[in-house]
């Protein structure tokens, strides 16, 4: 159990039970872009209200496992207030760090999501959410898909 | 005494041991993260016996040449042994001839077989092809692109909340221009089990020809293709304890007979000029390319050993472990079972509230349960389901009711982690 426990921490458990910005925006949101883990089934839908270049608010819902979800809800509440440009860099850092041995660094809350890194087969699950904000940025008109 | 003792036993139970059938299963002998393998995917595939690991080494150690062509000693073996997989085969499915016997890549590759060669010459704009909604992709997909390529209509037959086909609604599907029935005789995704021998009889009643995908009943179910009248029926090695990359397409002589090649090459031929090419008979007309030669040998060694276990011991011994394990996941709070139809396999597909499959999945891996998480390449099961995916346990013939307990305990985990 207790190796168990360094994919499934605590802060993970906590942001599935209850994810954060868990609905759409409903009012000025103007960046949005959905995602979908064919293996699996996980779909996730982000809106964002970018003004200034500043992400102001931001809301997802979908359906995943635990750890696409708790990554999703990570997501929002660390770009909330970003500037554009700060949210493509930690999609970079964050998908490094999933993907590659990098060093966690700065990033804080988020470096609980290393732990999947132990788990090939459920990286993707960890870095949709993250993909699906790349696409909302660049206003991707197709949905992401992992595959 | 001892005479008494023997009456009493079911004649399945006597003879079925699943302790020693484990010991020929190398593979099952290991442990996962420090537990001992509790392997349970048994839907996706099986693992294979000593004897099946054996005559393909033998083929490759001692006999490995090409077939049919060869005149010295090694092609002569190794088309002495392919050939006898092939007869194995037919007894296997109680074809009436070894000509009905074609070797394919898989139950995939021989619906796609039948779609591309049979479909295309017999299936023309306005035609249906019905199919039911519990089919793996493998049986949605092929028929989609023949139906697409030649302007026919594909139909699917309902089915009920428990996962069976809604059999009042596959009859008035079928009309005057349903030119094939295509249909799963076992699922994978919810193990329902179909009524195939009515299925065949009203689809014929109907003037449509039928296909059977069996690659879930194959290693459940005893398979008589004469008895059911049914004109194709594939199935995959690899879910029989045997190998993948080979599975064996049947289909009766005078369908395949009249069908054109599926793809053109080496040992399909009798005759080759730049001008015509007169084809190979049945069933190397559809063997194009040198076969899985070592696949074929190891498939039929697949069946000498279920064979020698006995169909109907190995059905007894799994229908009782499903039972056990139905009654075992009905006291976890929380765990629905998608697909309780009356007739079923031993597959297990099931969520738990609140926990995605694929945590349910990577928790049950920790306690070195092998599970599949996921939508089973049955997307459509899934939504008519309403669920994005299903936890799924398949079980064997070396599957145990300590098995059971080790999954049910791993679902207790679960509950305890996500609680």
């Amino acid at each position: 159990m207790q190796d168990l426990r360094s994919l499934y921490e605590e802060v993970i458990l906590d942001h599935n039970r209850r994810p954060r910005n868990f609905r759409r925006v409903p009012e000025g949101s103007n960046r949005h872009a959905s995602g979908h883990n064919p293996l699996c089934g996980d779909r996730l839908r982000l809106d964002l209200v970018v003004e200034d270049g500043v992400i102001k608010d931001v809301g997802f819902d979908g359906e995943g496992c635990a750890i696409s979800t708790a990554s999703a809800s990570l997501m929002t509440e660390s770009i909330k207030g970003k500037t554009v440009e700060q949210a493509e860099r930690l999609f970079r850092s964050v998908h490094d760090l999933l993907t590659r041995q990098g060093d966690p660094g700065d990033l804080g809350k988020l470096r609980v999501l290393a732990g999947v890194r132990d788990y090939p087969a459920r990286v993707k699950c960890a870095t949709l959410a993250w993909h699906t904000l790349d696409a909302a940025l660049k206003n991707a008109t197709e949905p992401v898909s992992t595959e | 005494m001892s005479s008494l003792v023997t009456e009493k036993r079911t004649p399945g139970a006597a003879r079925f041991d699943v302790a020693r059938v484990r010991a020929d299963f190398p593979a099952l002998a290991q442990e996962v993260r420090g537990k001992p393998l509790v392997y349970l995917d048994n839907a996706a595939t099986s693992q294979k016996p000593r004897a099946v690991l054996e005559a393909i080494e033998r083929y490759y150690r001692c006999d490995n040449a090409n077939v049919h062509r060869g005149v010295h000693a090694l092609s002569e073996r190794a088309t002495r042994a392919y050939e006898e997989a092939r007869a194995k085969v037919r007894v296997f499915l109680n074809a009436a001839s070894e000509r009905e016997i074609v070797f394919v890549r898989g139950a995939t590759e021989g619906v796609n077989l039948v779609a591309s060669s049979w479909g295309r010459a017999n299936v023309r704009a306005g035609d249906e092809i019905l199919i039911s909604a519990m089919e793996h992709h493998s049986n949605i997909v092929p028929w989609q692109m023949l139906c697409e390529q030649v302007g026919a209509r594909l139909r699917v037959a309902p089915i009920d909340d428990s996962g069976a086909l809604v059999f009042e609604e596959f009859e008035r599907l079928l009309n005057e221009r349903t030119r094939l029935v295509a249909m799963v005789h076992c699922s994978n995704a919810l193990g329902t089990i179909n009524p195939v021998r009515r299925v065949i009889e009203r689809a014929h009643a109907a003037g449509a020809v039928v296909l059977l995908d069996g690659a879930q009943a194959a290693p459940h179910l005893a398979i008589d293709v004469r008895a059911l009248d049914c004109d194709f029926y594939v199935f995959s090695s690899h879910k029989v304890y045997g190998p993948t990359g080979i599975g064996v397409l049947y289909g009766k002589e005078r369908l395949l007979e009249a069908m054109p090649p599926y793809q053109g090459g080496g040992d399909m031929i009798k005759a080759v000029t730049f001008e015509k090419t007169i084809y190979n008979d049945l069933p190397y007309k559809f063997e194009a390319g040198t076969p899985h030669i070592a696949g074929a040998i190891g498939l039929g060694a697949a069946i000498d050993y279920l064979v020698a276990l006995g169909l109907d011991a190995v059905a007894a011994h799994e229908h009782e472990l499903l039972a056990y394990a139905t009654e075992a996941l009905a006291t976890i709070p929380g765990v629905r079972v998608i697909g309780t139809a009356r007739e079923k396999a031993a597959i297990l597909s099931f969520t738990l509230d609140g926990v995605h499959p694929h945590d349910i999945g990577t928790v049950l891996d920790h306690e070195g349960v092998a599970i599949r998480a996921g939508h089973h390449c049955a997307m459509p099961v899934m939504q008519r389901f309403g669920v994005p995916a299903t936890a799924r346990a398949s079980f064997g013939l070396y599957n145990t009711r300590e098995d059971v307990d080790a999954l049910v305990r791993g679902l207790e985990r679960v509950r305890e982690l996500f609680g």
